[in-house]
């Protein structure tokens, strides 16, 4: 089992950076423990800015620094940060054209327990719906550091969804299919095409071996790139299946789903069901148990597919 | 005479021009922060020659809704033509619409939502402190604005990092669209306010005088080791008794008449002091 978070190696690509490149610029809203930012932030204090808890301030600011030539990392607990500064998000960073890069930590369910003031379930929907926002969700730590390769050379802004623990690997170290704004193909199949994002890319594989002892043909499409999502890939995906699945740590609307669904409507009508969380605070759990309740298991996923093939 | 102080009146007239062309406009905080935007633009290191000049002073206008005046200041400078504007604010398609945006020249920051220039200044100011550069920051913003919680956690992070390279203006007239300060939301003791925050507090009794405003501004750079703010007592619709220290005229459409007579005092303010 993985014990290298997503954040932690968020964490390595940015020091890396940061050491070529006087111009990375990292803020946190006293969020730099959350973040695993804190060896960054004693590594390179001249290119780190502690905002204390005011994420409306550390957009505003990132925002400030990136049109003076920063490459500028906003880190805050993804709830926080897509909803209380949605407006610098969409103001500051996307409409004003300004290159910060805005990392929601801890997003989807991470924070379990905690409820859900700390749930991140809309934050697909609000980030996609502002003109010239990029929305990426990673899945494992090795996509994760290939996303950020990628992020600190470009020089637009971008909201990006992490969460908290570390997550099972997808891809193998020194073999990670990944092309900027394409999704990877993890599995083919005859047919259902599972689509997945973030932490429910490992779900979605997962039940695609346990259809496959069932007899049903699932491919997994890798979905990090929900903004712009990769339209040529999800039809050439689909063409054929008898159904499309998606599956994502996100309220019902406005999310992956919504997204497929606009694709396929359009270019390619066939039937697509839906899997999230529910339309209402989330039940009181750690992630696992979470996604377990509503089915985002690889078991629930393989029993949802199974009942709409009968 | 003074020149920038003449100048004022030619560009009021020059912002009432812009309004009419585009059926309505912000005119009377236009016309309380013409002094203020004005001086600015002639004391600051900024040319339309060197738009991208990394030494640029960086101007960010939070009280994004007098984009008129701004307008009117950046075309008096160069930055943009007059006439275009006139032509095209708020016309369909145009690039001149009732908020800045940074696509036109001399803009640096989108703005229009109140709240957000104070945060973005901050971030200018530590970009110039990271890279040791010598440029200052100027934001100006309006006294209904400070009501915008994000307005405080600008002010808290400029005097936590003591950016003595930033300075704000708030444009006091006392006035926003539905009454006075007072009666809105009370800003009470402005000065003790930001001095709790840790910044410099310079009271300009009249922010619509541009003497006044220079004295302020040197003294700002002088200060050394907190941000400074100016609350620049302004007059609301300044220039003409037909609109001064009216919140009706806070976004408004002068008629014909109201037109000539505006225009008449803008004429006749310009000549007197013209005579000073």
């Amino acid at each position: 089992m993985n014990k290298i978070a997503n954040r932690a190696v968020m964490c390595e690509v940015l020091k890396e950076a940061a050491a070529r490149d006087r111009n990375v610029v990292v803020l946190c809203s006293d969020s730099r423990g959350s973040g695993s930012m804190t060896s960054y932030a004693e590594a390179f204090p001249s290119q780190f800015v502690e905002m204390g808890i005011a994420e409306q301030s550390l957009v505003s600011t990132a925002a400030g620094l990136a049109s003076c030539g920063k490459r500028a990392f906003a880190i805050s607990p993804a709830s926080f940060l897509s909803t209380r500064s949605y407006e610098q998000c969409k103001v500051d960073c996307a409409y004003s054209g300004t290159n910060v890069k805005l990392i929601g930590i801890s997003g989807g369910v991470s924070y379990g327990a905690l409820g859900m003031t700390h749930h991140s379930a809309q934050d697909i929907a609000a980030m996609s719906a502002i003109p010239g926002m990029r929305v990426y969700l990673p899945s494992d730590r090795h996509q994760t550091r290939k996303l950020f390769e990628a992020l600190v050379k470009d020089d637009q802004t971008a909201y990006v969804r992490l969460g908290r623990n570390p997550v099972e690997d997808i891809y193998e170290e020194g073999s990670v299919p990944f092309e900027m704004d394409r999704a990877t193909v993890l599995c083919e199949g005859t047919d259902v095409l599972l689509v997945a994002c973030g932490e429910m890319v490992k779900p979605a594989k997962d039940a695609a071996a346990l259809l496959a002892a069932g007899g049903v043909s699932a491919g997994v499409l890798d979905m990090y790139c929900v903004k712009p999502l990769d339209r040529e890939g999800l039809l050439s995906a689909a063409a054929g299946k008898k159904l499309v699945v998606t599956v994502e740590e996100h309220a019902p609307f406005g999310g992956l789903g919504s997204m497929v669904c606009q694709v396929t409507a359009g270019a390619d009508p066939r039937r697509v069901i839906c899997l999230a969380l529910p339309d209402a605070p989330v039940i009181t759990g750690t992630s696992a148990e979470v996604f377990r309740h509503y089915g985002l298991d690889a078991e629930g996923i393989a029993r949802a597919v199974k009942g709409a093939l009968l | 005479m003074n020149r920038l102080a003449v100048k004022a009146y030619e560009l009021r007239q020059n912002v009432l021009d812009i309004i009419v062309s585009g059926g309505g406009g912000h005119i009377g905080g236009d016309m309380s922060s013409m002094e203020i935007m004005l001086t600015l633009y002639n004391r600051m290191n900024v040319s339309p020659d060197r738009l991208k000049d990394p030494d640029r002073d960086r101007f960010v206008l939070s009280k994004g809704h007098c984009v008129e005046t701004l307008y009117a200041v950046l075309a008096d400078k160069g930055f943009i033509d007059l006439d275009e504007v006139k032509a095209q604010f708020s016309r369909f398609g145009s690039e001149y619409f009732g908020h800045p945006h940074n696509t036109i020249p001399g803009i640096e920051m989108n703005s229009g939502s109140l709240g957000h220039g104070l945060s973005v200044g901050v971030g200018m100011a530590l970009a110039a402190r990271m890279d040791a550069r010598a440029y200052r920051t100027y934001v100006v913003m309006g006294d209904g604005e400070l009501a915008e919680g994000s307005v405080w956690e600008g002010a808290m992070a400029a005097g936590h990092y003591k950016l003595d390279n930033l300075c704000a203006v708030v444009d006091r007239n006392h006035l926003q669209i539905s009454g006075t300060t007072e009666q809105v939301m009370t800003p009470g003791d402005l000065h003790a306010r930001f001095a709790a925050f840790g910044w410099h507090v310079i009271d300009v009794a009249d922010g619509n005088d541009v003497d006044q405003l220079n004295e302020a501004f040197d003294e700002a750079e002088r200060t050394k080791g907190m941000p400074t703010v100016l609350i620049a007592n302004t007059v609301k619709g300044k220039g003409s008794a037909v609109m001064e220290n009216k919140a009706s005229w806070h976004h408004h459409l002068p008629d014909a008449e109201e037109y000539r007579r505006i225009s008449g005092d803008f004429a006749a303010r310009k000549e007197a002091l013209e005579h000073e």
